[in-house]
């Protein structure tokens, strides 16, 4: 059990080269159970977005170590080779804006990376019903994107992230733009899951509202990680 | 996997469709030229066709009687007649004249046919009403493209014809219709002088001191005037007859000059439309280039529009190939839209024409590959761009 989820030791991250270098991180150490939710704080450009884009594979670390769901992703300029098939099926994301496809309707939209990591359409559709239906979606069934709130536009998208069971979720500031109560059950959705289906969850935010809802929370600044015991206000109660 | 470029396009079909349609047009515009070349070379073939001879004589050296004037004895015949392997020989003039019907002036190849019958060289070969000239003088056979009907009286020069029967394309290589009247009688119109110009000229003789005598003036004065030439002398060779060697035995009478039916067709398709090909050549050049540049501009504004979209598909694992796909769907099916209502447009539009617009199934399928290959090139810019964009763009900064 030791092994899953997500451990980060030492990562470094630097921009350019020479002069004009910015060390973006400087050795982050960071450690997620799944099932865990953790929160990851810190002022703009302390290198939270950095330390997504490195755990999403998207960039490649300067240094250190990342693992997910027990397997080692990076060591020291070692890195998985493929790295898009890792996001497909390794990593959910979600974003501050949900970023659905404007063009497919929200089935679908859930659905799509079930359907890229080869699981026919008719199944992978079956799948994307019955999370959205847990999402309390089910009335929404057939709607497109633009038809949608944001609140619920954020379900869809947290439905997509989670499509695959995937061992890990990347959110970056998935409450920014909703209200105390959507940002609440955003927040309920991201931990039931993540109880449901053993998946180990990072939330970037500095959304005040939700930080007291953490466990755990990592603080960064200029690059470092201090963890922090959260208070782990219980959600119901909202 | 579901096809994101079909529904891309459904999303979005207002400005797919109306993109489509104006490609369309253009795509009609350009099939359209292709169709007026292609009306040119059959009008060239048909006059060909409609000529029903088998060798054309004509003055010696020239490339008469449709791309230069050519003029010879109307009696040259008789002696081609008796060539070995020779079956028919008939005179025949062509004059392209302004005609009046009504108000309307028409521009016609007013043919001169010999007297012999129907079946002569250079006879309409079928008429869709009315019938052949039967008498001598003043009758006429008109192209339906005239708009003269039976019974209409036409003016040509000093004189009156009546229209008695009708034939259809029967036209000369500028597409211009023709007009049958009796040779004697174009010769007249082609080769006589005006009233004036008689006069004119015979004061002129007269005055001439070397021409002193009356008779000598007479003969001088008869041999300006009468109108005892024709353009050519068309040839229909009996079965079997071999047309190389009869157009060398005429070559060596000097006097003449003969060419068979693929000399005349190169004289003719090659000679006259050549110019007139390039010049449609460079218009489909330019057509597609306006063409390609619209897909590109489309496709390139639809996928700027989709970035975002884009950065999210690789984020969450889509192949380059699936995207590149994508786009590449979206340009073909502009491209398909197009194409249907480029034809569709082109057949509807192709009987408002004035001259002949033949859209023949090979230009439509070659229209068809250059458009989809347009397309493809169209779309690579967009394509480029797409596989350029970091998915890390979707996490944000
Ligand atoms: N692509 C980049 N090139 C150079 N410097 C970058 C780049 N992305 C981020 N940085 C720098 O790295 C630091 C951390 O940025 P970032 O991870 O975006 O912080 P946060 O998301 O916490 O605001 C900042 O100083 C920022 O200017
Ligand atoms: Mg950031």
């Amino acid at each position: 059990m030791n092994k899953k989820g997500i451990v980060i030791r030492g990562l470094r991250k630097r921009y350019g080269e020479g002069e004009t270098a910015v060390e973006a991180l400087r050795g982050v150490d960071m450690q997620v159970a799944p099932g865990e939710v953790v929160g990851l704080v810190g002022p703009s450009g302390s290198g939270k977005s950095t330390l997504l884009k490195c755990l999403g594979a998207v960039i490649d670390p300067t240094a250190g170590y990342m693992e997910l769901d027990g397997e080692v992703i990076f060591d020291d300029g070692w890195k998985v080779r493929d790295l898009r098939a890792l996001r497909r099926d390794r990593i959910g994301f979600v974003f501050q804006a949900p970023y659905l496809i404007p063009f497919l309707d929200i089935v679908d939209n859930v659905a799509l990376p079930r359907m890229l990591a080869g699981v026919p359409n008719a199944e992978a559709r079956e799948t994307a019903r019955e999370l959205l239906q847990a999402l309390d979606m089910t009335h929404r069934i057939g709607a497109m994107p633009a038809q949608l709130s944001g609140g619920e536009q954020q379900r869809v998208a947290i439905a997509r992230g989670l499509v695959n069971h995937p061992p890990v979720i990347l959110a970056d500031e998935p409450t920014a733009p909703l209200d105390t109560a959507r940002a609440m059950a955003v927040m309920r959705i991201l931990q039931d899951m993540a109880r449901r289906f053993h998946t180990a969850v990072i939330v970037v935010t500095h959304d005040e509202k939700i930080i007291p809802t953490f466990r755990r929370i990592y603080h960064i600044r200029d690059g470092v990680t201090h963890e922090e015991a959260g208070e782990g206000r219980p959600l119901d109660a909202s | 996997m579901i096809s994101l470029a079909g529904r891309d396009i459904l999303h979005g079909w207002g400005k797919f469709l109306f993109t489509g349609l104006g490609l369309g047009l253009l795509i009609g515009v350009t099939l359209t030229m292709a169709g007026v070349y292609r009306g040119m070379l059959d009008d060239g073939r048909m006059q060909l066709d409609n000529s029903g001879a088998d060798l054309w004589v004509v003055q010696k050296d020239t490339l008469g009687p449709y791309a230069e004037p050519s003029s010879l004895p109307d009696d040259s015949w008789r002696r081609l007649r008796t060539l070995p392997g020779v079956a028919q020989a008939a005179g025949i003039t062509y004059l392209t004249m302004q005609v009046q019907n009504g108000k309307r002036t028409v521009r016609t190849m007013v043919v001169g046919i010999a007297p012999y019958g129907p079946g002569t060289p250079g006879w309409p070969r079928h008429l869709v009403a009315g019938r052949h000239i039967t008498r001598g003088h003043y009758e006429a056979v008109a192209d339906l493209g005239t708009g003269f009907r039976i019974g209409d009286r036409v003016r040509l020069r000093r004189h009156e014809y009546t229209v008695v029967g009708l034939s259809r394309r029967t036209v000369s290589s500028n597409g211009d219709p023709m007009l049958f009247i009796p040779l004697s009688d174009a010769q007249q119109a082609q080769f006589l002088k005006d009233n004036d110009a008689i006069l004119e000229q015979r004061r002129r003789i007269a005055a001439n001191p070397v021409l002193g005598r009356p008779t000598v003036v007479d003969a001088a004065i008869e041999s300006q005037t009468s109108p005892h030439s024709v353009n050519a002398v068309l040839l229909r060779l009996a079965p079997g007859a071999r047309s190389e060697e009869i157009v060398q035995t005429i070559g060596r009478w000097q006097r003449f000059t003969a060419y068979d039916r693929d000399a005349m067709g190169d004289i003719l398709i090659g000679k006259l439309i050549a110019t007139a090909s390039r010049q449609i050549g460079m218009f489909l050049v330019i057509l597609a280039f306006v063409s390609a540049a619209i897909v590109a501009f489309i496709i390139y504004t639809m996928t700027m529009d989709k970035i975002r979209e884009i950065a999210v598909l690789k984020l969450i694992g889509t192949r380059n190939r699936t995207i590149a796909g994508m786009i590449l769907q979206q340009a073909l099916a502009l491209g398909l839209i197009g194409f249907v209502v480029g034809r569709i447009s082109a057949g509807l539009a192709t009987p408002l024409f004035p001259k002949f617009v033949l859209l023949i199934p090979l230009d439509s399928f070659i229209g068809f590959f250059a458009v989809m290959a347009i397309c493809t090139v169209a779309s690579l810019a967009s394509i480029r761009l797409a596989l350029r964009v970091d998915p890390a763009e979707a996490i944000g900064g």
